[in-house]
């Protein structure tokens, strides 16, 4: 009844057309289901939320400097004031971005006097910050890697790793890699699981400070690696995400890179410059492509160019110009490099705080492995329902896999977090 | 070794950025860049929107101000006054909190993450076989961009009358009417590229009654907003009357052109629906979406542009920009119709100023294109497609003669 005296007054403005095609037209998106928050930024938004004085987000991975603050580089503001002065216009960039930062980005890689760069046997394409070059490389070697399907991730690996290659057409498998009784690296395990992989397939290796576990190989663990992946003719790709955050030295972080490169794999890198520069929001990243000689690097850039122009035509200067200016002017360059170092050295203080402070609490657990992880990332060995406690008890935040972002430890706040985890692992 | 790519072979570059590639290298002085999209002042310099220096040393200046990343939908405050100047102040749709946003790379990012979600969720779990319709001819890139989304069935729907150098109506009628329900149409939500010629408000009222009746999906792509008549409300009279009848639709926006942001990729795709419950799931799958393509979007160009039209002051220094820019075009439309008019350049020249936005399709053919590009250095697509801002007081008799040569020696 209700219905109709609803229809008879509508009827005055509109035609019955126009209600017939309102009410019964269902809305088309009813079948949507209601995506899950992801995982990750879900706990900055749980984090927002709180409102308990001491609360943490260890959370996503940005840095903060020791009060806790977003830090923006001297080095980028820097930057930033020379960009302004210039006036510069804002027309298109090419598909495959500013070439001055490609240049730069390749070189910070694999270091100005690879012979890689020399012979021209490589392209390096700017992307959108690591994610957006990893998924550039994914649909590349769905498209171009006709030889096999499957990429394998370490175990465990960035959670929008799997999802990404998912996408682009890929199947997931993984290898060995973290080891939960020691929190280090299953180097035993791994060897093991590498050397069963079926030739050419893809594996992903964490360039440096893996994430979320922090753990790296050592050189000579490299080394092996390099040689059993090379026997069982395994495509290379390697996501570079924290060059210079890591050990605080951009040429030890990129060791591996170069030392597989030199090694004879034609690898695939996706590097990032949210955190080693700062530039988040920006969407600063490279994808390059190791090629066998410059005629192929010349055909591996059509093709990316083709795989770009229809995902977003072409990559945002902004970010781009700034990370170009401090790459390819000295000063800005060596300031760069101290500031970097800078955010390496006050993580590793607070590792070894925290576990000092852990040690005073008088904790009785091995807490070796915080110290000996690297990077912004620890993962802690705390167990869902020891992350739940601290989430609901203490108002400190993290991912379930009891990953916590150092970068969100500051002095203030070290001894508070020692004592909630020493509560809920005594 | 063999190499893996050994196979990969060289991909055809992209034309229009080849065109411009071949202008750069043109050694001629009375060269002529009638190609890619951007605007150009009368000294046929690329502009910077003075409202844009302007806001853009507010960003700097303001050291409160960080990169930490955006949240994955974007900047709160652009989605939000984006999708206003797309659907208007007043708009019931944004009162009934039925209408959304994601904050993309460009024009391009909005219709790839809305192309990403219908092919994932139209009408039923997978429209891989669900047949696109874009204008014939359309953006080169529209076809690439959903069938990199998954799209199989990418048609054409008969849009530009060569004959008549005008629109179609009657085919795009007919097309509309033989498409499969729940179709998807890719509509031009004004200044249509490459030709310019948009449907009068006559023409949309049909056209939205037959997609209506059939179940039609509107995806209007506005990257002209302002650009084409200079006034931001008639050039999105379309996309306010689908949603006034009730369509649930996409707008891709692009605010490279209008705010002159080209490489700062500022885009965004409003989403309007039925409810503010299914515009959240549908929101909420977008997310997904972005997460495993760029995982957030870029924070320079959105900051200007939310500052922009949050200020009034700055909103109407901003529409004032906009309208220099639009009626430069219009100047040098009637001006390019006039010298050929005087120069009794064969054949009729009226769509020219009927036509509207940055794009005209002359009507040349490929070998008067081709005569052009080589001859006379003046650089134009294939189609026939010019951009009229690169047309200045200063090369516009030149250009003006060029085509009367070309018209005339060439068949």
């Amino acid at each position: 009844m209700l219905e109709l005296k609803a229809s008879a007054l509508l009827h005055i403005l509109w035609s019955s057309q126009d209600i017939l095609f309102f009410f019964f037209f269902s809305s088309w998106w009813t079948e949507v289901q209601m995506g899950p928050p992801d995982p990750i930024l879900g706990v900055t938004e749980a984090f927002k939320r709180d409102t308990n004085p001491k609360k943490m987000n260890l959370g996503v991975g940005a840095y903060r400097d020791d009060q806790g603050k977003p830090f923006v580089l001297n080095c980028v503001r820097k930057a930033e004031a020379q960009i302004a002065a210039k006036k510069l216009d804002k027309e298109y960039l090419p598909i495959g971005g500013m070439a001055e930062f490609s240049k730069a980005c390749a070189q910070l890689a694999l270091g100005p006097d690879n012979e890689v760069l020399k012979s021209g046997r490589s392209i390096t394409v700017q992307t959108i910050s690591g994610t957006g070059s990893l998924r550039v490389g994914a649909n590349f070697v769905s498209r171009f890697h006709n030889v096999s399907r499957d990429v394998y991730l370490p175990k465990p690996s960035w959670g929008n790793h799997t999802p990404i290659f998912r996408d682009a057409g890929m199947q997931l498998k993984a290898y060995s890699y973290y080891d939960p009784k020691t929190c280090g690296f299953d180097f035993k395990g791994a060897l093991d699981e590498i050397s069963k992989i079926p030739e050419k397939s893809v594996i992903v290796l964490h360039a440096c400070a893996h994430n979320p576990t922090g753990v790296d190989p050592r050189p000579e663990q490299w080394k092996e690696m390099a040689a059993l992946i090379k026997k069982r003719n395994l495509l290379v790709f390697f996501d570079m995400a924290y060059q210079g955050f890591a050990s605080g030295d951009i040429d030890r972080d990129a060791w591996a890179v170069r030392y597989f490169i030199e090694q004879g794999h034609n690898i695939l890198l996706s590097q990032s410059f949210a955190k080693n520069m700062g530039l988040y929001g920006e969407r600063v990243g490279g994808f390059t492509v190791v090629c066998k000689d410059a005629e192929e690097a010349k055909r591996v850039e059509s093709q990316l160019k083709i795989l770009i122009r229809p995902i977003y035509s072409n990559p945002p200067m902004n970010g781009a110009r700034i990370a170009s200016t401090i790459l390819n002017t000295p000063e800005l360059y060596k300031e760069w490099l101290v500031e970097v170092k800078g955010m390496a050295d006050r993580i590793i203080k607070m590792r070894e705080m925290l576990v000092s402070n852990l040690k005073k609490e008088g904790s009785t657990h091995n807490w070796q492995h915080v110290i000996d992880q690297i990077g912004m990332f620890c993962f802690t060995g705390l167990k869902p329902e020891q992350v739940e406690r601290l989430i609901k008890e203490f108002s400190i935040y993290m991912t379930k896999d009891g990953r916590i972002s150092v970068a969100g430890v500051t002095s203030a706040n070290v001894g508070y977090l020692a004592h909630a985890i020493h509560a809920v692992t005594k | 070794i063999m190499s893996i790519f050994g196979e990969v072979p060289q991909a055809a570059p992209v034309a229009v950025f080849k065109l411009t590639a071949d202008f750069r290298e043109d050694q001629n002085h009375s060269k002529v860049n009638l190609g890619v999209g951007a605007y150009r002042t009368d000294e046929c310099q690329p502009w910077v929107l003075p409202v844009v220096r302007k806001v853009e040393k507010m960003i700097a200046d303001d050291h409160s101000l960080n990169h930490e990343y955006l949240p994955i939908l974007g900047l709160p405050e652009f989605r939000s006054s984006a999708s206003k100047i797309a659907l208007g102040e007043d708009s019931p749709a944004i009162k009934d909190n039925r209408v959304g946003a994601v904050q993309c790379l460009g024009g391009t990012g909005a219709l790839k993450i809305g192309a990403e979600f219908l092919r994932r969720w139209y009408n039923g779990t997978d429209n891989t076989k669900t047949p696109v319709y874009v204008s014939a001819p359309t953006w080169e890139n529209h076809n690439a961009v959903f069938s990199n989304a998954g799209f199989e069935d990418i048609r054409p729907y008969k849009y530009w009358d060569a004959g008549k150098r005008g629109l179609d109506l009657e085919g795009f009628l007919g097309d509309l009417e033989s498409a499969p329900d729940h179709s998807i149409f890719v509509l031009h939500a004004c200044a249509h590229n490459p030709t310019g010629t948009d449907p009068t408000q006559d023409q949309w009222k049909k056209i939205a009654d037959v997609m209506k009746r059939k179940s039609l999906f509107a995806f209007f792509d506005s990257a002209y907003q302002g650009f084409a008549s200079g006034n931001l409300d008639k050039d999105a009279w379309a996309v306010r009357y689908f949603v006034s009848q009730g369509f649930e639709l996409f707008c891709a926006q692009s605010f490279s052109k209008n705010f002159g942001l080209y490489n700062e990729r500022v885009g965004n795709l409003t989403v309007v629906a039925k409810d503010q419950d299914n515009l959240n799931r549908a929101l909420s799958q977008m997310e997904k979406i972005v997460r495993i393509t760029w995982s957030n979007p870029p924070s320079q160009g959105a900051r200007l542009v939310a500052i922009t039209l949050n200020t009034p002051e700055l909103f109407a220094e901003w529409k004032d920009n906009v309208k220099t820019m639009a009626e430069r075009v219009l100047l040098m439309r009637a001006q390019l119709k006039e010298k050929l008019k005087a120069l009794g350049t064969p054949g009729t020249w009226e769509h020219i100023t009927e036509q509207i936005g940055m794009f005209s399709f002359t009507g040349l053919n490929p070998k008067q294109v081709e005569y052009l590009v080589k001859e006379k250095h003046v650089y134009l697509m294939a189609s026939g497609r010019i951009n009229m801002c690169g047309l200045t007081t200063k090369n516009i008799d030149y250009v003006a003669e060029s085509i009367h040569e070309a018209v005339t020696t060439v068949q």
